[in-house]
């Protein structure tokens, strides 16, 4: 039976190919062309993509949540959210901060050295939905962890640090990168002079006392662990409860 | 770096991520004791109260408003600091605390907001980049403009100068003697003179009878050979003096100028040695071609055109380009006019060095018509030609007219300064001015002398009636100066009783002190100077002194003699106070002068803070610099 005009049977015999409007929307071409017209999806207000970051960065604008929200959220009392964001927007008037802006501020800190490989670190740390910027709710969350939260918390925070691609597990050739940008902050001029190994012999002390199980990764577990039993650690981490 | 101290606490916060790696204790942390939660605090500049946080200002410590210092302005009653300065100014300074960046407004003094900057103790060099150059740029005319100034004082004679001394600034400087400019016209007429000869000299003035026109230098040689022999005698005797009057002979002969009055004469001694020879004839016609050099001589009488001579020589740079770029450009043209003129028969470019003639002659838009293309390719890369030559030197040109512009500028600004009407009226009026503070002074103690007198006596009116026009600090003031006196054994007298002890000490060449304001500076001085002289002699209680320091125009003021009716117009009202027969006569005193002077350097230590009214903290400057010169 000849197939009516205008369809297209799924039989096995070749249909000659008819010029439909459903035929037309299959075409690549035609599909890409179409999504281009139409207008960009916003997206949310204070998300930005992070590819053609620079340009956008300086237009956005973000406005923090309230004061109330952020207190209910951080262990901070209101005098110090004030104060802490008069300095964040201080530094940065859009209320965003692009890694860049990061790097060199965290770099101001640190003269002699290069600072700028911890600081990348660091802004991952921080920059929790991996956006490509810190807004003042992440820099505010971070802090209220560093300053006012329990050891446990901070113990978290510094894993997650460690652990550049966040799988959970800290490999070797991550604790060596985050070593080696530790070192990198020293600088060329220290007494002893850094050597070239000391990074690497630098994680083999860390895994020795922090790899239980010996299978070559840190889990958090055995992270808290071994921190919590080590007196010198767990000292240092109330070193910074008055920083505000 | 203090732009992000509020971010330090972030910083040591994220060092926790260290702790971990750590193989052992970390040091204690420094505690900060005092606990301030971050308080506004409120600077009053002048009654403008301008309020920030004090952890703001805390980010320059090392400024007087971040440091402690600030304290010493702290006010109790109002609970605030309070700056007496200029509230405009103190926003830019403020806003640097606030932003981390110290930028120049445009329209602040330059000198004003240095010393602004210099109380609240910033370096001017963190000024922004934006800001910078503006800042640099008004700074160096500002210096500039010091600088012309301060060589004013050239002009001064200074006392016991040589004979050589004497010469080389009259060379130098015609206007400061009349026999220096007597010589500065003659030479001037002269070389007119010899310009003229020479040019005059080549003119054909033969008569009909004549074959062939000679020129008139043929005709009348010995004539021409005088006036020749004349000028070049003068020009000798005015080089010779130069040489002897020069300060460093060896740097003189260097000089531009010598080395063209040099060649200016050489040609004709050169001519008088050599013989009438036949070969060497043809050099020595070349050689008076220097002749015309004497007209660079003109360059020590015209200012613009030694402004010229120095402009070219400053924008040598932008004339090699222009130099340059124009032989590349004919050089490409001539090349391309030769091979596309080649084609045609009896064209006059033969080669491309010929051609080169055409590019030139094109380029400058002098279009001479000796030399034309005449195949369409060579019209075409003709007008090419000509319309390139006038691009490429139209643009070096502005830079160097500007250059001339602004070198001719600064010269002006010097010129008019100069100008001695300017300058009198000016001295006149801020003398007037002064004045009345040294009556005040001398009128106060003679009221101070006679308190102690009706003291003795006891009328208590006629105390009070003395006592109450003179305010506490003008009071005060002249006690300290009357102390000073009586410390010295010495007085104060103004320069009329000066004179009058001067003359009475019978020397008798004292004849400067004429009223005319038109006395010259340098018979003026010389008279001062007679005085200094002559001071050893006098009795010591009266002793007086001009101040003579090196310093600004105003230390003029002194010489000029002004008549006594300007008692009327001084400030205070004492004058009109009777004058007690036998006491001293108040004259413009010469104290007048040592006060002014000492006005103007911007580097003195200030004087202790007075009222507004100029007159007394003038004067607390003088006793300090009296106190020197009475020492002598």
């Amino acid at each position: 039976m000849e197939p009516g005009p205008g369809r297209v049977k799924d039989s096995g015999k070749w249909q000659k190919p008819r010029f439909s409007r459903k035929a037309l929307m299959k075409c690549c071409l035609v599909k890409w062309i179409i999504a281009s017209t139409q207008p960009q999806d916003k997206g949310s207000f204070d998300s930005t993509r992070s590819s053609d970051s620079d340009l956008e960065l300086s237009t956005v604008r973000h406005q923090p949540e309230g004061l109330d929200q952020l207190q209910a959220q951080t262990k901070f009392t209101k005098k110090e959210l004030q104060s802490l964001y008069r300095g964040f927007k201080n530094e940065c008037p859009s209320g965003l901060v692009d890694e860049e802006t990061f790097k060199s501020i965290y770099s101001q800190f640190f003269p002699q050295g290069d600072a700028t490989t911890y600081a990348h670190f660091l802004f991952n740390a921080f920059d929790k939905d991996r956006n490509g910027s810190i807004r003042f709710e992440d820099f505010v969350i971070g802090l209220s962890v560093l300053l006012r939260g329990s050891v446990t918390e901070k113990l978290n925070w510094a894993f997650n640090l460690y652990d550049i691609n966040k799988d959970g597990y800290i490999t070797k050739e991550e604790m060596l990168a985050i070593m080696k940008s530790i070192y990198d902050m020293m600088g060329r001029y220290t007494y002893p002079c850094v050597r070239d190994e000391a990074p690497s012999e630098h994680v083999d002390k860390f895994f020795q006392k922090m790899d239980r199980n010996r299978d070559g990764v840190v889990t958090i577990e055995e992270f808290i662990e071994t921190c919590q039993k080590d007196e010198n650690i767990m000292n240092s981490m109330q070193l910074f409860e008055n920083v505000i | 770096m203090a732009g992000v101290s509020a971010w330090l606490p972030f910083a040591r916060a994220a060092a926790i991520g260290w702790m971990p790696v750590a193989n052992g204790p970390m040091p204690v942390a420094p505690r900060d004791h005092s606990k301030r939660k971050d308080e506004l605090i409120v600077l009053n500049v002048s009654g403008r109260r301008f309020q920030t946080w004090r952890t703001t200002l805390d980010r320059y410590p090392d400024s007087l408003l971040g440091s402690s210092e600030k304290e010493f302005f702290f006010n109790e009653e109002t609970k605030e600091y309070f700056f007496d300065r200029d509230p405009d100014s103190f926003r830019s300074i403020l806003n640097f605390y606030r932003t981390g960046k110290l930028h120049y407004p445009r329209y602040e003094c330059i000198s004003a907001y240095d010393e602004e900057l210099a109380f609240f103790g910033i370096i001017p060099e963190i000024i922004g980049d934006c800001c910078y150059e503006e800042y640099k740029d008004r700074k160096r005319e500002n210096v500039e403009r010091l600088q012309d100034d301060q060589e004013e004082n050239k002009d001064l004679k200074l006392p016991n100068m040589t004979a050589r001394e004497t010469m080389w600034r009259a060379f130098e400087n015609p206007h400061t003697s009349t026999m220096a400019l007597v010589f500065y016209y003659v030479t001037g007429f002269f070389i007119a003179i010899s310009v003229l000869t020479n040019v005059v000299e080549t003119v054909p003035c033969g008569t009909s009878t004549q074959q062939k026109e000679v020129p008139c230098g043929e005709r009348y040689t010995v004539a021409f050979f005088c006036m020749d022999t004349a000028c070049v005698m003068i020009f000798t005797v005015e080089y010779l003096m130069r040489l002897f009057a020069a300060p460093s002979r060896y740097h003189f002969m260097r000089s531009v100028m010598s080395i063209i009055d040099v060649v200016a004469i050489l040609p004709y001694y050169i001519g008088l040695v050599m013989t009438d020879n036949e070969d060497v004839s043809g050099a020595f016609v070349t050689l008076r071609v220097f002749r015309v050099f004497r007209i660079f001589k003109f360059s020590r009488h015209s200012q613009g055109l030694r402004i010229l001579g120095y402009t070219l020589k400053s924008c040598a740079s932008e004339l090699g380009f222009l130099l340059f770029s124009l032989t590349m450009a004919i050089i490409i043209f001539a090349t391309v006019m030769f091979y596309a003129e080649k084609g045609s028969s009896s064209t006059k470019f033969t080669s491309i060095p010929a051609s080169f003639w055409y590019t030139i002659v094109t380029m400058t838009t002098l279009g001479y018509g000796d030399m034309v293309p005449k195949t369409i390719a060579g019209k075409i890369f003709g007008s090419i030609c000509s319309l390139s030559g006038v691009l490429v030197i139209a643009l070096p040109v502005p830079v160097i007219v500007s250059n001339f512009s602004r070198i001719y500028h600064q010269n002006q600004r010097a010129d008019k300064r100069r100008a001695q009407k300017v300058q009198k009226a000016r001295l006149a009026r801020i003398r007037i001015a002064k004045t009345g503070s040294t009556n005040a002074f001398l009128q106060s103690k003679r009221s101070g002398l006679l308190d102690e007198l009706l003291e003795l006596t006891g009328t208590e009116a006629d105390e009070q009636k003395l006592s109450k026009s003179v305010s506490l600090l003008e009071s005060q003031h002249y006690h300290l100066l009357y102390c000073l006196e009586k410390t010295t054994a010495h007085e104060f007298v103004d320069e009329q009783a000066f004179e009058q002890n001067n003359l009475e000490t019978a020397l008798q060449s004292y004849t400067s002190p004429s009223p005319s304001p038109s006395s010259s500076h340098g018979e003026s001085t010389s008279t001062c100077c007679g005085c200094r002289a002559r001071r050893k002699n006098t009795p010591p209680y009266h002793h007086h002194h001009p101040q003579r320091g090196p310093l600004q125009e105003l230390s003029a003021i002194h010489i000029q003699c002004v008549d006594p009716a300007s008692h009327k117009t001084s400030r205070s009202s004492l004058n009109q106070k009777a004058e007690d027969g036998g006491r001293v006569n108040c004259r413009r005193g010469q104290v007048t002068t040592a006060i002014i002077s000492l006005q103007t350097p911007p580097r003195r230590p200030p004087p202790p803070p007075i009222p507004p009214q100029a007159p007394p903290s003038i004067q607390t400057m003088s006793s300090s610099h009296i106190v020197k010169v009475s020492a002598l």
